[in-house]
């Protein structure tokens, strides 16, 4: 299949979509900073919690997306379906590392750590390290369906770390704090939240279209140069 | 040819499955966080002078706090057995009694759980302050440490 064949998202429509995001992005973070009081217990810094939960939301959905596009990958054999998969663990792994930090300075003033080696912590670093070796073994393919095929297998295998990511704080004793939910949150502070969630969302959304397209670009551009080196030796 | 590709997917994804399972199914016997005060006093001798970690409640009206020499004392609890912990340093500002804590160090023979590093352990409830009520800027403390306050 040649690159010509490989669908590309609308411009105008990823650059409409760019606007509602940052409008819906301000919005969230407005009221999370501004709306919504501060947690009676924690002060100011719980607000972490609006961008802290979105960010380890979308590294999960992020990585979902990669798993879903892995197999329909090695069904099909259609590029497009390994360049989604890129495009997914690259924002995944910038989420998760965002959720990896900021998790940080929030446990700093609460816990009274920056780190420790709880099962939420290590499960979630491991899971970091499972896509940076993902793109590291891209890399050091030379053959794009060769790397494809490769990417695809770390790309379902390694997805095993993400449901125990989550599942870490129900199944073993931790030192964070179990999954809040509109039981252990008051009102307020979960309708914030759920904007939040969208607005981290609709940003992935967006960031998905515009790593795609730069995929496909880039895609062109070692097609072009593997066309030309064609029988020689570089 | 199509057909051996949803295979060879189809595959992955029961070993993908499978490795979750035995990893999982593995790991939930085995990782073990912290001990519990009860857990801990069970295995008494077997772990004297061991690093590890204890996790309970404080126990209210336990905690002794001397800031002049640096030193920290209260009674950790799981409702069942209470054990004595000593700990150097200064608390998280979120420490306090009935609050959920893990601690790092060694249980002694004398009985006594030796912490050097005590961790708060929040719950995952949040509500805005009640008419009168004053959250505490539990990061100021760190801001004032900095400072050498």
């Amino acid at each position: 299949m040649t690159i010509t064949d490989l669908p590309q998202p609308n411009p105008g429509r990823a650059r409409l979509l760019g606007t509602a995001t940052l409008l819906v992005v301000a919005a969230g973070s407005a009221a999370g900073l501004f709306l919504v009081p501060a947690d009676a217990l924690q002060g100011e810094v719980q607000r972490l919690l609006y961008v802290h939960v979105p960010a380890a939301w979308l590294a999960m959905l992020s990585f979902f997306v990669v798993f879903v596009m892995s197999v329909l990958y090695l069904i099909q054999r259609d590029p497009k379906w390994d360049l989604l998969a890129v495009s997914a663990a690259e924002i995944g792994i910038v989420f998760t590392a965002l959720a990896l930090v900021l998790g940080s300075l929030w446990g700093k003033p609460t816990w009274g750590v920056w780190w420790t080696w709880d099962p939420r912590l290590t499960t979630t670093a491991i899971m970091l390290m499972i896509y940076v070796g993902y793109l590291v073994v891209r890399s050091f393919a030379d053959d794009p369906e060769k790397r494809a095929r490769w990417s695809a297998i770390i790309g379902i295998i390694g997805f095993v770390d993400v449901p125990i990511v989550y599942l870490s704080v129900l199944w073993w004793r931790t030192l964070h704090q179990p999954p809040s939910s509109p039981r252990s949150m008051a009102g307020e502070f979960v309708y914030v939240l759920l904007l939040n969630v969208a607005a981290f969302t609709l940003l992935y959304v967006y960031l998905m279209l515009r790593r795609y397209r730069l995929a496909v670009a880039e895609r062109h551009v070692e097609e072009l140069r593997l066309t030309r080196d064609d029988g020689r030796i570089t | 040819m199509n057909r051996r590709r949803v295979w060879i997917g189809l595959g992955l994804v029961a070993i993908a499955g499978a490795i979750t399972l035995l990893v999982a199914g593995g790991l939930r016997e085995n990782v073990v966080y912290f001990l519990t005060p009860t857990e801990l006093e069970a295995k008494g001798a077997e772990v004297y002078g061991a690093p590890l970690r204890l996790g309970g409640q404080v126990k209210p009206e336990s905690v002794d706090w001397n800031p002049d020499v640096g030193r920290l004392f209260f009674v950790i609890t799981d409702g069942e057995t209470e054990l004595p912990v000593e700990s150097s340093g200064a608390p998280p500002a979120m420490f306090s009694e009935g609050m959920g804590v893990v601690v790092e160090g060694s249980y002694r023979e004398d009985g006594v759980f030796r912490s050097h590093n005590v961790m708060v352990k929040h719950s995952n409830e949040y509500r805005p302050p009640k008419e009168g009520e004053h959250p505490r800027e539990v990061y100021r403390s760190l801001i004032d440490e900095e400072a050498g306050g």
